[in-house]
């Protein structure tokens, strides 16, 4: 067919997809766009380089940092802290979750409490768990669980409450028992959206990290960034924030690949 | 007391009713009000009996009840009042013996064609060896064999409600209750499909009750064409369908099967206009 329609009224049309070349173009501009402004503002002294550092400062001293291993050591604190905190709240909200959405039982007396819970600042309970759990890695976790855990109930539960209820019926009819429907049938049927939600919640526990690492802490990205602070660093809290950002970009894209291998049925 | 019986005992059936003997399915003075704001009176002393090997279509319009029937029946949901027995035993749950075709897609997602088949089989606990050679006989009576592996995602809608059927059937019921099964597809998918369960049927020789609003459908279908009224929902009439089997699809163009379906959408014209 004749290429009717001009690129402009291509990109222009609500919907419509656009060539994988344009994309990845427009990707790239982005970028460019924002670190040619990044270094516009810092190499022509629009900001001072005591507030903005230039692009090739920030380079220099994560070449630095990697060098005498520091910076392999505070991501690995900080990963750490991220990692155990979104574990152990994913292994009690999904199948407590699963149980939310499944059973109005269970639904009727958490949910008002999990709403209730999950509008609080998770900042305004360190001092909280500071008193309670000390200041050891165990604090950060809680931290990191407590920003994460009550949004993910709430998430799955409503992942659970959507699976269709003639799937269910289809399978009583085949056999299954009432008690067996949960694993058996709303469990996988609802896998997929489980896994976006765990996707989606990863990257809210890593946005507390720096929350988690605000005091008491002695190693980690989020208490580099603190001190560089103080030693007016910004070159230390630049690398920080990218490492971060750059982190959470592959734990997104790990559970993409995780979710296209568990769940290969689903698009 | 009835609970006690087994359902593939044929002495299950009650004893002393000689009417019983060949009666798969009967369904006494069951009544069914929603227990929502409004009450509606959704199936208002309905009864009827299904015999064995027997195709009985409920054809009505649409809200008057008939989805709602075959989903008491299914056991997926309380009479009011009234009972229905299945081989002699009260339904009271819902059991692999009496096997569900949904009008919407209910295959398994995440199971293999040949997976979604064989996971009654499996409910039941059949050895392996059997279980493969049941899912492969209804592969090929539904003629998927070459989609075996595939997932559902990768179907089309008729090859869905195949494997549906496939899947129903495989478990052995005592009833296959079918709830528009062909309601969702395309016209010339759904000529396909009723072909396809004619034959299967007439080779398996299974007890159906199947729930439609096509008048068409239910002829081409059942030995016997109950139709059913709305609001509330009640059985005005019964009509046995003497068209001989095999029936294929030209039936619709015979003078018998006009006369049939000219009775059918008079009474069910009777029950517009009194709507209106």
């Amino acid at each position: 067919m004749a290429q009717r329609r001009t690129a402009w009224t291509r990109l222009t049309t609500p919907f419509a997809n656009i060539p994988a070349g344009t994309a990845t173009t427009l990707a790239l501009a982005m970028w460019i766009l924002v670190i040619g402004g990044w270094a516009f503002l810092s190499y022509g002294r629009v900001v001072p380089n005591m507030f903005l550092p230039t692009p090739g400062t920030v380079l220099e001293t994560t070449y630095r940092m990697s060098l005498d291993g520091s910076l392999f050591y505070h991501t690995l604190t900080s990963a750490k802290v991220v990692l155990l905190g979104f574990i152990v709240s994913s292994l009690i909200s999904v199948p407590l979750g699963l149980w939310m959405g499944t059973y109005r039982a269970v639904q009727a007396p958490l949910e008002p409490l999990v709403n209730f819970i999950r509008y609080l600042p998770v900042t305004s309970f360190v001092p909280l768990f500071i008193l309670w759990i000390g200041i050891g890695i165990e604090q950060r976790i809680a931290v990191i669980f407590f920003g994460t855990f009550f949004q993910q109930l709430v998430m799955i539960s409503d992942c659970a409450r959507s699976v269709s209820r003639d799937l269910v019926n289809a399978s009583y009819t085949l056999g299954t028992k009432r008690s067996e429907a949960v694993w058996h049938v709303i469990f996988p049927a609802a896998l997929p959206a489980i896994l976006d939600t765990l996707r989606v919640t990863m990257g809210w526990a890593w946005t507390y990290l720096v929350v988690a690492e605000l005091v008491a802490a002695s190693s980690g990205l989020g208490y580099i960034s603190l001190k560089a602070m103080r030693g007016f660093q910004v070159d230390v809290i630049f690398m920080a924030i990218a490492a971060i950002g750059l982190l959470g970009l592959i734990t997104d894209t790990a559970f993409r690949i995780i979710r296209s291998r568990v769940a290969p049925w689903a698009a | 007391m009835t609970e006690t019986l087994k359902a593939n005992n044929p002495a299950g059936t009650a004893p002393g009713d000689p009417r019983s003997a060949g009666t798969t399915m009967a369904v006494e003075d069951v009544t069914l009000r929603y227990s929502d704001a409004n009450g509606v009176l959704a199936l208002d002393d309905v009864s009827l009996k299904v015999a064995r090997n027997e195709f009985c279509v409920i054809v009505g319009p649409s809200g008057c009840g008939k989805s709602s029937l075959l989903y008491l029946a299914a056991g997926l949901n309380d009479a009011t009042s009234g009972s229905i027995k299945v081989d002699g035993r009260e339904v009271i749950e819902p059991g692999p013996d009496r096997g569900m075709v949904f009008q919407s897609y209910t295959l398994f997602p995440w199971l293999t064609v040949r997976a979604n088949i064989e996971y009654g089989p499996k409910r039941k606990g059949l050895p392996a060896e059997q279980r493969k050679q049941i899912v492969d006989q209804y592969l090929n009576e539904v003629g998927l064999a070459p989609f075996a592996d595939h997932y559902p995602a990768q179907l089309s809608g008729g090859m869905k409600q195949r494997v549906a059927i496939a899947r129903a059937l495989a478990n052995d019921p005592a009833v296959l209750l079918m709830d528009e099964p062909f309601g969702a597809l395309d016209s010339q998918t759904r000529g396909t499909m009723q072909k396809l369960l004619l034959r299967v049927w007439e080779r398996q020789q299974k007890t159906v009750l199947f729930v439609t609003h096509d008048i068409d459908e239910a002829l081409v279908l059942g030995d016997r064409v109950l139709v059913m009224t709305a609001r509330p929902g009640k059985i005005k009439a019964e009509i046995k369908v003497d068209i001989p089997r095999p029936r294929s699809m030209d039936v619709i163009l015979e003078p018998d099967f006009i006369a049939l379906k000219r009775r059918i959408l008079g009474l069910l014209h009777d029950e517009i206009d009194e709507d209106h």
